[in-house]
């Protein structure tokens, strides 16, 4: 009888310390602006992946994640690449994520690369990045996602026929802006003139955008890397009188970033957009998101792209702390990741097998009011877009 | 007429003990700190460019924030030497990369040394500026705001690769600067190094006594320049990678406020304040993403209320409170 009880105890205890054994820590590195001028943007990736970890906390099969933050500081791509260094070398990560600023991104997969570390992109969106490193995976977009079918749709669409181009003089800009004027052109459309913006510090717009003005376009393309630089450029072509002008303003979403709204007052209206998320939209996994974003963050707090690509990327790191039952290797991971589907609150998503870069929907959007504030309305679907550029190049 | 004894700067001043414990330091830091070590050779790195520093503020009074343009300089002539014209080889990429900056501190010390006071500070600024906007146009060369990619290179003399740890890194940038400290070391304990002083001192008088003051600066705004450009070198060829960030402002001041913190005009002021600095640095980062600057100013705020002559101020004030208690 006795001895029968201690043999349950100690096969209790056993059990207990099998348990233990099985249950794995997965270190997440995350690289992300946390301080300066562009620390929204930091931040909201990272409330997007944190509301993920806390709504999904047994999605990992048991098994715990930790997440290790640094701070970028902004677009500095020798910062990031020591922040890489460092947390592979000494905090021993098993994956890489986060990353805003395509310049980081670039500097970062020189050293994903070499010690094999997979590399999950949250937003940096310079389309030739995922090339840079076969460890490397992107759920955020692509900027020929968005300009490419936007520089068609102008022309045949909107009857757009002359178009200034404007943009961050780095390399997502210069991406956009040739994805955009590509399409343009193509379809029949002339750029008349093309603008690069200073970079990294936000530059004063008055004088750019005079001389845009002075081209007379039917429409202004603008790429910036949203925050602060969007409402910029937002006052500016509002105090130019630029729309009264005749001028157009069109670009993807980092224009009318959702967070970024409230600070734009009115001018934003019927501003026409290319994008891959919108916090007005109706599907059912964004009205759920929405929700829970505003119960954990606050009724006056807006998730944007940049939220829902930090929600998606923990997504993909439970899926592969999940099938790979706690035991990162770059190479089992990213045969995850290939092909990996999710139903995010942005519609379907995939990670491309051959190129694992994303799929997915691209929003026609307009900025309309809605229960009093802007919001930007879906009007149209592109369903299931892969990187264009990436296209083009096989296609070469 | 008697002419000043001349002093052959290779026998001036044997190493006093306490000289050799930043060393000892730096040495155990490879052993002790395995983790650490690409972080401790930016640190070695800083040291030698705040060094490169102290030669011009500490000994000729040369009040200058565009020491980065100089920094700068030779990080990108290290990094295209690689990226584009295929010279991989580290040693020599380093010995180039000081004389192009050198030739560089040349040519702007031959102009901006003319000045003094508030017009020499603004010059400064305005060189690093114009490098950095040179730097951030020609983006064929440099890779514009992306940064300089492709930068490799061969492992050191055909065997010590430079690998993911730092390890090849952190011995390589201390026995660069060990080599480059004695240099310094020897000119500023010259002659050239007292006329130097004397100029800090009273410029005038050193003009009344025959000095060639003009020359003597520019001769230290040159080696200066050289010393920069190898600290720049080391940092694009231990990072391989060169971000415009190197010709900033920011780096300027960052390396005034890393000197100043560890005292001026004594050389061993960068051994104190760049690690210092930049391990709070490190460590305020880790501890708080979001807040850590604060943490930073707090102590720039400390140091010039408390300690305004840097950390061996501080001790040598110490050191003379305590003698005079014993006395």
């Amino acid at each position: 009888m006795r001895i029968s009880r201690l043999l349950a105890a100690l096969f209790a205890a056993l059990l207990i310390a099998a348990g233990a054994a099985w249950a794995e820590t997965v270190k997440v590195g995350v690289i992300l602006p946390y301080s300066g001028p562009n620390a929204q943007l930091g931040q909201q990736v990272d409330r997007g992946f944190e509301l993920y970890q806390k709504l999904h906390a047994k999605g990992t099969g048991g098994h715990k994640i930790e997440i290790i933050k640094r701070d970028s500081t902004g677009p500095k791509a020798d910062v990031a690449k020591r922040l890489a260094t460092e947390l592979i070398t000494r905090d021993k990560i098993d994956i890489l994520a986060g990353v805003v600023y395509s310049n980081n991104a670039f500097a970062i997969s020189d050293v994903t690369r070499k010690a094999k570390v997979p590399f999950l992109i949250m937003n940096a969106g310079t389309s030739a990045i995922t090339t840079r490193s076969p460890y490397t995976a992107r759920v955020s977009f692509t900027m020929w996602q968005a300009a490419y079918p936007l520089g068609k749709h102008a022309y045949e669409k909107m009857n757009i026929r002359t178009a200034a181009v404007a943009y961050a003089n780095y390399s997502p800009g210069k991406d956009s802006k040739t994805a955009f004027t590509k399409a343009f052109t193509a379809a029949g459309g002339k750029v008349v003139a093309d603008i690069p913006f200073p970079f990294p510090k936000i530059p004063d717009f008055t004088p750019f955008l005079q001389s845009v003005k002075d081209a007379k376009p039917d429409a202004l393309y603008v790429f910036i890397p949203a925050g602060k630089w969007a409402t910029g450029v937002m006052k500016t072509y509002d105090d130019l009188g630029m729309r009264a002008a005749g001028i157009e303003l069109i670009g993807p979403g980092d224009i009318t970033q959702d967070s970024e709204l409230p600070n734009m007052g009115e001018v934003p209206l019927g501003v026409v957009t290319m994008h891959h998320y919108s916090a007005a939209a109706d599907r059912a996994e964004n009205k759920a998101f929405v929700k829970a974003w505003k119960e954990a963050y606050g009724a006056d707090s807006t998730p944007d792209f940049f939220s829902v690509q930090g929600w998606d990327g923990m997504a993909a790191i439970h899926e592969v702390v999940r099938r790979l039952n706690g035991e990162i290797d770059a190479d089992k991971a990213l045969a995850v990741w290939k092909g990996w589907k999710f139903a995010s609150p942005r519609g379907p998503i995939m990670i491309d097998p051959e190129t694992r870069d994303i799929v997915q929907n691209q929003y026609l959007r307009k900025v309309e009011k809605r229960g009093g504030a802007l919001a930007n309305i879906e009007t149209d679907t592109l369903e299931m877009v892969k990187d264009p550029w990436k296209e083009l190049e096989n296609k070469k | 007429m008697e002419q000043p004894a001349y002093q052959n700067p290779l026998r001036t001043g044997a190493m006093r003990p306490a000289e050799l414990l930043p060393w000892l330091a730096a040495g155990s830091g490879f052993f002790l700190f395995p983790d650490y070590l690409q972080l401790g050779a930016q640190i070695l790195i800083m040291v030698l460019f705040a060094m490169s520093l102290d030669m011009i503020l500490g000994y000729a009074g040369i009040v200058s924030l565009g020491h980065a343009a100089l920094f700068g300089t030779g990080a990108y002539t290290a990094g295209i030497l690689s990226a584009h014209i295929g010279w991989s080889e580290p040693l020599s990429g380093l010995v180039i990369a000081g004389l192009v900056a050198g030739v560089v501190g040349l040519v702007c010390g031959a102009v901006i040394l003319y000045t003094r006071g508030l017009t020499l500070l603004m010059l400064t600024l305005a060189v690093t500026i114009l490098l950095q906007e040179l730097a951030n146009e020609q983006e064929h060369w440099t890779g514009g705001d992306d940064g300089l990619q492709g930068v490799v290179m061969q492992p050191l003399f055909g065997v010590f690769e430079f690998d993911l740890y730092g390890r090849t890194a952190y011995l390589y940038a201390l026995a660069v600067l060990f080599v480059v400290f004695l240099a310094a070391r020897a000119i500023v304990n010259s002659s050239f190094g007292q006329s130097l002083r004397g100029i800090r001192e009273n410029e005038r008088r050193m003009h009344a006594i025959g000095c060639p003051v003009y020359r003597q600066m520019l001769r230290a705004y040159t080696i200066a320049a050289v010393m920069a450009g190898v600290a720049g070198a080391l940092l694009a060829q231990t990072t391989e990678f060169v971000a415009l960030d190197v010709l900033s402002f920011e780096r300027s001041g960052d390396v005034m406020i890393m000197l100043i913190l560890g005292g001026t005009g004594r050389l061993y002021g960068a051994f104190i304040g760049a690690p210092l600095y930049m391990i709070l640095q490190d460590q305020l980062a880790k501890l708080s993403p979001e807040y850590w600057l604060f943490g930073i100013g707090a102590l720039l705020v400390a140091t010039i209320l408390y300690a305004p002559e840097g950390m061996l101020g501080l001790a040598e004030r110490l050191r003379a409170w305590v003698r005079r208690e014993d006395s």
